[in-house]
């Protein structure tokens, strides 16, 4: 036996996980982030009894659901049913694996990472079709029906939007995206994709005000209705990593990535993932600006919103964007 | 090396036993989960090939997108696979009939010597991973050579798409339907309507 097969797979595990628990960390804060913004928009205090100001209140909240019983319900299918949850917080995870938060940290830098990050987001449907099947009950599969439909509406504008970014880079690699916007952000020349991108992010990771597939006000608590305990947690977990995940994806596509907003010398010495870090927090703060401030949708309105304005305006721009760049024959290579 | 080859067997092996699952599964929502795990374990060997755009495709096109939709019929849909099932007998022979025609093929197309054919000049069948990105590649040869192919794989589809909608469009009349413009050119000269009510009157 030789010992580099050991300590190349004993290096991956660690880069995994570093990337994993801050990962998962973050996803604590953000729940109290979340929570006390939708208070100050409220006018209230929100969380404040646990730990100073309240901060540890996420972690409280996750012991309380962990030690709580995992009910099962008798009519529904086992297997899919303990899958469901797995597979989604599995796949809010899997695309940190190609994310660059600062030049050459970044656990696989892929040639087709953009891609790779979009196959991602697109399988994270399964979980919530599995979860509202299995459950046998009608609120669950109510929302599964209207999950599946919405991601699939709201990814064919997503990719339109990834391609008129593609165009101006001419690389699906991440890191080669992020370098691409050197002179200027790619949110300033592409300002409308970056509102379609970021409107349809919030469709994709099923957050107001397109929450449909969970819906408290007409489908109890929509696919999660049946699930308690550890699978609810995984649920939420899978939710919130996924918007951390949809949050960077903006910031490389459109803010620059690492990159400071311009390169001069006090803004150039602060390392990048501090950049990165920065910029995800504020696409964070407007996810829950947003869900703050707008009503829910109602599904006929999400689906017109889908198809028949984002659709054909991404589509436009596409064809705006390829005839511009050949025109003044600035295509990258 | 030995890494490779396992992962190679690995993906192929649950590839094969979930697509074996896919016509033996007893319930039909299983039957398209494993197809999903086929789909994802197929794009895994394409990885492993060195064709990771075709892997991504894959996943995007049919996991993300065709197999949601063939989940969303199945679901909705209330088939009864017993007795879809029943004639399996009696179709058994001429299944087996295409699929012993499509090994002959396969095997045609594996056994003949490949010096003789239209491959002869052209790129090995194995892309050089260290080369240009295969997606580079893809594109340089589907948008000139086979350009017109392309083009036609376009029509087709558009052909089929309009032809799905025609054949669904039902417009029933009568169905009301949110207009946002004129709600949102809607203002107070436009909506309230003052009238003189005498009393004892209604309007």
């Amino acid at each position: 036996m030789n010992y580099d097969i050991l300590i190349t797979g004993l290096i991956i595990v660690a880069q995994i996980l570093a990337v994993v628990v801050p990962v998962l960390i973050s996803v604590a804060f953000l729940v109290y982030a979340e929570r006390k913004v939708l208070a100050l928009i409220q006018l209230r205090r929100g969380p404040n009894i646990v730990g100073p100001f309240g901060i540890l209140q996420s972690f409280a909240d996750a012991l309380k659901l962990i030690t709580k019983e995992n009910i099962i319900p008798s009519g529904s299918n086992k297997i899919v049913f303990i899958l469901a949850p797995i597979i989604t917080m599995v796949l809010s995870l899997a695309g940190w694996a190609v994310i660059p938060f600062a030049p050459g940290w970044v656990v696989s830098d892929i040639n087709v990472g953009i891609m790779y990050l979009f196959a991602v987001s697109s399988l994270g449907v399964y979980g919530i079709i599995m979860a509202g099947w299995a459950s046998n009950s009608q609120y669950p599969f109510l929302g599964a029906l209207r999950s599946a439909a919405q991601m699939v509406s709201y990814e064919v504008s997503i990719g339109f939007v990834i391609i008129t970014v593609l165009l101006c880079v001419g690389s699906l690699n991440l890191s080669k995206i992020v370098l691409a916007q050197q002179t200027v952000w790619f949110a300033i020349p592409l300002l409308p994709m970056f509102i379609i991108f970021f409107i349809s992010a919030l469709a994709e990771t099923n957050r107001l005000p397109f929450d449909l597939p969970e819906d408290e006000s007409t489908l109890v608590a929509g696919f999660f209705t049946e699930y308690s305990s550890a699978s609810f947690v995984l649920f939420f977990l899978g939710e919130y990593a996924s918007m951390i995940l949809m949050s960077s994806m903006t910031v490389i596509l459109f803010l620059g990535g690492w990159l400071p907003p311009i390169d001069v010398y006090p803004l150039n010495v602060v390392p990048g993932v501090i950049w990165f870090t920065v910029k995800v927090i504020f696409i964070l703060f407007l996810f829950i600006w947003v869900r703050g401030t707008f009503p829910r949708y109602r599904y006929d309105q999400l689906m017109r919103l889908g198809w028949k304005v984002f659709l054909p305006f991404s589509l436009f721009w596409v064809v705006a964007t390829s005839g511009f760049l050949v025109y003044f024959d600035m295509l990258p290579n | 090396m030995i890494l490779y080859s396992l992962t190679f067997y690995l993906f192929s092996s649950v590839a094969v036993l979930s697509a074996l699952m896919v016509i033996s599964a007893k319930n039909p929502v299983h039957s398209v989960l494993f197809l999903i795990l086929s789909f994802v374990n197929a794009s895994g060997l394409f990885v492993l090939l060195g064709a990771e755009f075709l892997a991504m495709i894959l996943v995007v096109v049919y996991v993300g997108a065709v197999a949601v939709l063939f989940l969303f019929v199945v679901m909705m849909l209330d088939i009864n696979f017993v007795k879809l099932r029943e004639g399996f007998l009696q179709y058994l022979p001429f299944g087996a009939l295409l699929g012993i025609v499509l090994v002959i093929e396969l095997g045609i197309l594996f056994l003949t010597d490949r010096s003789s054919n239209i491959y002869n000049n052209q790129t090995p069948l194995q892309p050089i991973v260290s080369e240009v990105e295969n997606t580079k590649m893809i594109g340089q040869i589907l948008y000139t050579e086979y350009f017109y192919l392309f083009q036609i794989c376009g029509i087709i589809l558009l052909v089929a798409m309009i032809g799905s909608i025609t054949l669904t469009l039902r417009d029933k009349g009568g169905v009301k339907r949110q207009n946002i413009d004129s709600q949102n050119t809607v203002d107070a000269s436009t909506a309230i309507e003052k009238k003189k009510v005498k009393i004892g009157e209604g309007i």
